[in-house]
């Protein structure tokens, strides 16, 4: 407290007080929290009838949010270091087509499928990375170069290999795969049976699972994706290497002359978000039982979105991870919400484009309270 | 060379000299930046090194800095022949180099800048942790101790001048175990109270028994604060003079080679 005080008497006198509120409302999660305040008072004012908000309609926007988060948390710490990656949507499509040749075509235990398919992605997004910091070229244009790399395997393989574009009987191979049940799989269902049993979520009332709730359990997607941001937020705020990612994205060079290993942290960033991506391919190709070449498809804008709104600036050096969370949750809720709400879907576009919109403008202005600019 | 009589070519010194550069030569293909400078600091004393642009300044407190390998010529530190392979072995036996633009990132908070690359850690069940309270106390400590009160220790950078940049970039190099001090150019972006503040900085520094390299192009700013003057120009040092041995009109006309400005200055009424 006394340095607060001996710095309001000995500081300058043009620096006017800001008030604690006003202070406590500078980080750069606030425009997140207040759209997704906007986001949550809005359905719950026009759709709070539709089912939205009861335990099957919960789990249907948070699944979607979840799915956001998992590749907001690496396009989040990328964009804080500095880089973008538009290659998280092919490389979706190309994880999950991985995944399907492994062990569909090659009849590989899936579990080893799943290993390799996430050795080879994480490798791809090394080599990302490697490019970017050797060459000095923009990450958006050596992603954008493997956004189509990627993708065009994704539809070439398996047309030669299968003749179609989409691998199915994914589940059947993946029953009792333990790696399978950790990105497929659902916990706490014994929660959620005793929840329903006492009446405190629903359950069905007719047909052959009379009795049992209509939702019987949390999927791994969401395990996942609360695991990656508890990491993603620990590791850039409370750890040196988080450190090194504020440095590497706000000036490289600046970073450098302190000794910051730039190029490894950038590099290491990349293979953190095609890890990210693989996760995401992953619970979806469990999900869904099969993977198809159209899969992920703009996810990367999505991505780069939610991580937007979240606070983060596109330029590096700055941003937050629940921010992006935040920023995700906003952009699920809001894509689901308008199905429950019975608005046109086609409007979701338009409300996404103002609330990113809205966002940045807020958050240019809080950067600007940061850092001082004028 | 009338000016011999004045300067002295690196003669002996009452203190030894911490490091010792003899003679350097750099060659960029077939460009030559060096052609053999000697230099030398002592701890405790701000050696200003002068010169116009293109006089080889840059190059040669890069060679200073690990950053580039001379040519010809040998380096010694604390009395041992040197040979730096990169800026991390400058760093680790004690010379820290302040940029003048490159040293601090605006976004960042002053504790947060002030630790970059050093980071405390503390270890919570076997995983390190960045020690932000360690780093925030000291931070708040070592700036008190240059003059800078700080809003808190998550004040970004970028709500400080550029001249507290500076100093925070000072403070941190000392506080790292800086022996040698190299600062290129701190006052060239400044404004007269911001550039009073740097060379209070640099004095506080010294005092404690650092060797400051102060690297400019500003004759009143090198003699407001310097104890020795060496001059380059085209890859040359010109000569060394001592504090009171010089008068600024002299240093003026030897970094700028002499005669051409000597015409320059008459058409303008000796104001530059």
């Amino acid at each position: 407290m006394s340095e607060t005080v001996q710095s309001t008497a000995g500081g300058d006198e043009r620096i006017k007080e800001i008030s604690p509120l006003r202070r406590a409302l500078i980080r750069p999660e606030l425009g997140g929290m207040v759209g997704t305040v906007a986001v949550f008072t809005f359905f719950l004012l026009f759709a709070f009838d539709s089912g939205m908000f009861n335990s099957q309609g919960i789990m249907n926007w948070s699944i979607v949010s979840a799915q956001f988060m998992i590749i907001a948390v690496g396009a989040c710490l990328l964009m804080i270091a500095g880089e973008f990656d538009l290659s998280v949507g092919s490389m979706i499509g190309f994880a999950g087509m991985m995944i399907a040749i492994f062990s569909v075509t090659l009849s590989w235990p899936v579990w080893m499928a799943i290993l390799v398919t996430f050795a080879l992605c994480v490798t791809i997004g090394a080599l990302n990375g490697y490019i970017v910091v050797r060459t000095g070229l923009p990450s958006f244009i050596v992603t954008l170069a493997f956004l189509f790399i990627l993708r065009g395997f994704t539809i070439y393989l398996p047309q030669t290999i299968e003749r179609k574009t989409i691998i199915g009987g994914i589940k059947d191979v993946a029953e009792g795969d333990w790696l399978a049940s950790i990105f497929g799989g659902k916990v706490f269902q014994g929660l959620f049976v005793w929840l329903g049993d006492n009446g405190l979520i629903e359950t069905f009332s007719r047909g052959s699972r009379e009795g049992q709730p209509v939702v019987d359990g949390i999927p791994m997607l969401l395990i996942w994706a609360i695991g990656l941001i508890i990491f993603g937020h620990v590791l850039l705020t409370k750890t040196k290497f988080g450190n090194w990612i504020f440095a590497a994205g706000g000036d490289a060079e600046a970073a450098r002359n302190s000794g910051v290993p730039v190029n490894r942290v950038k590099v290491l960033m990349f293979m953190f978000t095609a890890f990210c991506a693989t996760v995401f391919a992953t619970c979806q190709v469990m999900e869904f039982g099969s993977a198809g070449a159209d899969r992920g498809l703009l996810k990367e804008f999505e991505a780069i979105i939610a991580v937007v709104i979240g606070g983060a600036l596109l330029t590096g050096g700055y941003g937050s991870v629940l921010g992006a969370a935040l920023g995700a949750l906003i952009f699920g809720v809001v894509q689901q919400g308008l199905f429950f709400a019975g608005v046109e879907s086609s409007l979701f576009r338009v409300f996404l484009g103002v609330i990113l919109l809205g966002a940045v403008i807020l958050n240019t202005y809080i950067r600007r309270i940061i850092t001082g600019e004028r | 060379m009338t000016e011999d009589t004045k300067f002295h070519h690196g003669d002996a010194q009452a203190k030894k000299p911490i490091i010792r550069m003899v003679d350097i030569q750099k060659h960029f293909g077939s460009v030559i930046a060096l052609a053999g400078v000697s230099f030398d600091l002592c701890s405790g004393e701000c050696h200003c090194l002068l010169g116009d642009n293109g006089a080889g300044k840059s190059t040669f407190i890069k060679t200073m800095s690990g950053v580039h390998k001379p040519t010809a010529g040998e380096i010694f530190f604390e009395d041992r022949p040197m040979h730096f392979e990169d800026p991390r072995d400058a760093i680790s036996a004690g010379i820290a180099t302040v940029h003048q633009h490159l040293a601090m990132i605006p976004l960042m908070s002053v504790s947060r800048n002030f630790f970059m690359g050093n980071e405390p850690t503390r270890k919570v069940g076997g995983i390190s942790f960045f020690d932000k309270k360690l780093a925030d106390e000291i931070t708040m400590e070592e700036m008190r101790k240059m003059g800078i009160n700080l809003r808190g220790p998550d004040q970004a950078v970028g709500t400080l001048s550029g001249g507290e940049r500076q100093t925070v970039a000072i403070a941190r190099a000392v506080h790292f175990g800086a022996k040698i001090l190299i600062l290129d150019e701190p006052t060239s972006a400044l404004g007269v109270r911001q550039t009073s503040n740097v060379l209070a900085t640099i004095d506080k520094v010294r005092s404690q028994g650092v060797g400051v390299v102060f690297i400019s192009h500003n004759v009143r700013h090198a003699l407001a604060v310097g104890d020795r003057f060496t001059v380059l120009n085209r890859g040359k040092t010109l000569g060394t003079a001592r504090r009171g041995e010089i008068t600024p009109e002299e240093l003026q006309d030897l970094m700028a080679g002499g005669q051409e400005l000597a015409q320059l200055e008459g058409s303008l009424g000796g104001t530059v």
